[in-house]
């Protein structure tokens, strides 16, 4: 393919690693094609990088916490809690929204693929997709708990929700002692991404006893 | 006929510990990005649905080797070359050498942010009653059909309880297959740990996993 040598694709560098020059081989001939635009995928790109992330759960969370009527909300008709604070669509469509609690602490899984909730947790870490997760988080949660250094008393059951089909789910964390008399702002700022899957908790505030 | 999804894992023997990572952490490879893009990008054309894109990845051979965006980029391969949109030439060497087949749409910039906001909900309005209610026992069909199905192994051929009715959604099923969206009653189906052989520890206090369950993958128990 000496041809090759003589045009300008911009896929030709030899400093791009195999996996580099294959994906820009697809995407120049899509291209070319016409089934894509690249200023869509650079907007999608930087979408996902910058702009819908955890965030936006932390602030559906603290909403929760510091507004009794939202949260009896949330937790009947997640989906329209959640779009009334402007976050919604992709992958986020059918929203359940549970609680912790005392006696249970919930735990999110997508076992067969990496479905999770996308306009309020952004796009899913790499360990929610592994095969150690998807495969011990039905099996062994205490012990996935415990890789994330959460240790639950034995009196708290857990419940697992394996994101079998389209709905998608938040997890509530608990309200942390101490954040009694914090706004929402602060209080957002104290759910943690993993807290809203259930690997783990809302952090306390500092100077909290 | 076989089908085997190399992609159905809980419950699987893996004594691998899980390794948190920071919330930034998204991205490993500059190509990965790219590899999200193109697929959402792909997937706006009309080409394939979503039940055929999981479809896809699960039953690559190699599922197991491949890391997640690489699952991702092989699936779209596989799936651009079925559909007649790409031959396998024209993916490996970066260049059209056939025309253009139709798509019903191209993904534009100004159009990424109404399509990521419209979502595609999934649920239908239901043809017939649902026949079963909440508290209900159920039990799950205890053999894999021989395609895409959303009934995790580990959760075959077992007792649980109708936890939530969520309405009539499109089955994944049938829409892996290209047979229509055949809109099934789908529901949370909760089950005591210990019935699906992975009991919480002594002393602890009761582990409960649910799933969510399209009408045909239940019979009363």
């Amino acid at each position: 393919m000496t041809d090759h040598d003589n045009h300008d694709h911009d896929h030709e560098g030899s400093d791009l690693s195999p996996m580099e020059q294959r994906v820009r081989a697809l995407e120049t001939v899509l291209t070319e094609k016409g089934y894509i635009d690249p200023a869509a995928l650079d907007l999608l790109i930087d979408t996902y990088k910058n702009k819908i992330g955890p965030r936006n759960g932390a602030r559906v969370v603290a909403r929760a916490w510091s507004d009794p009527e939202f949260r009896r909300w949330l937790l009947l008709d997640a989906t329209a809690a959640i779009a009334s604070l402007g976050f919604g669509g992709r992958q986020g469509e059918h929203m359940i929204a549970v609680e912790n609690t005392v006696e249970v602490h919930n735990l999110v899984v997508c076992t067969l693929c990496s479905c999770y909730p996308w306009p309020i947790l952004g796009l899913p870490p790499t360990w929610y997709k592994s095969a150690p997760y998807r495969s011990r988080a039905v099996k062994d949660p205490r012990g996935v708990l415990k890789d994330f250094g959460v240790d639950l008393p034995e009196s708290t059951g857990i419940r697992v929700w394996d994101s079998t089909a389209e709905v998608r789910y938040l997890v509530v964390p608990r309200r942390p002692a101490g954040s009694e008399l914090l706004e929402e702002a602060a209080l957002a700022n104290l759910v943690t991404r993993d807290s809203m899957i259930g690997t783990g908790l809302a952090q306390t505030p500092s100077g909290a006893s | 006929m076989t089908y085997q999804s190399r992609a159905d894992l809980g419950g699987r023997p893996d004594s691998r510990a899980v390794l948190p990572e920071a919330e930034g952490e998204l991205f490993h490879a500059p190509w990965e990005p790219r590899v999200l893009a193109l697929t959402l990008a792909m997937g706006a054309t009309g080409l394939w649905n979503i039940d055929m894109s999981r479809s896809a990845r699960e039953t690559l051979e190699n599922y197991s080797e491949l890391s997640y965006y690489e699952i991702w980029l092989a699936a779209l391969q596989k799936l651009l070359q079925a559909s007649g949109a790409t031959s396998a030439d024209e993916i490996s060497s970066g260049r059209m050498s056939r025309p253009a087949i139709k798509v019903a749409r191209v993904l534009s910039a100004e159009a990424v942010a109404g399509l990521l906001a419209a979502g595609a909900p999934v649920s239908r309005v239901p043809g017939r009653p649902a026949r079963f209610t909440v508290g209900q026992a159920v039990r799950t069909r205890a053999v894999a059909p021989p395609h895409h199905t959303r009934l995790p192994g580990y959760t075959r051929g077992k007792q649980g309880t109708i936890e939530r009715v969520h309405g009539a959604h499109v089955f994944a099923d049938s829409n892996a297959q290209g047979q229509g969206e055949q809109p099934q009653w789908l529901y949370t189906v909760v089950f005591d740990a210990a019935d699906l052989g992975s009991p919480a520890p002594p002393g602890a206090a009761p582990t409960r996993v649910s799933i969510d369950a399209w009408e045909s993958y239940l019979s009363p128990a």
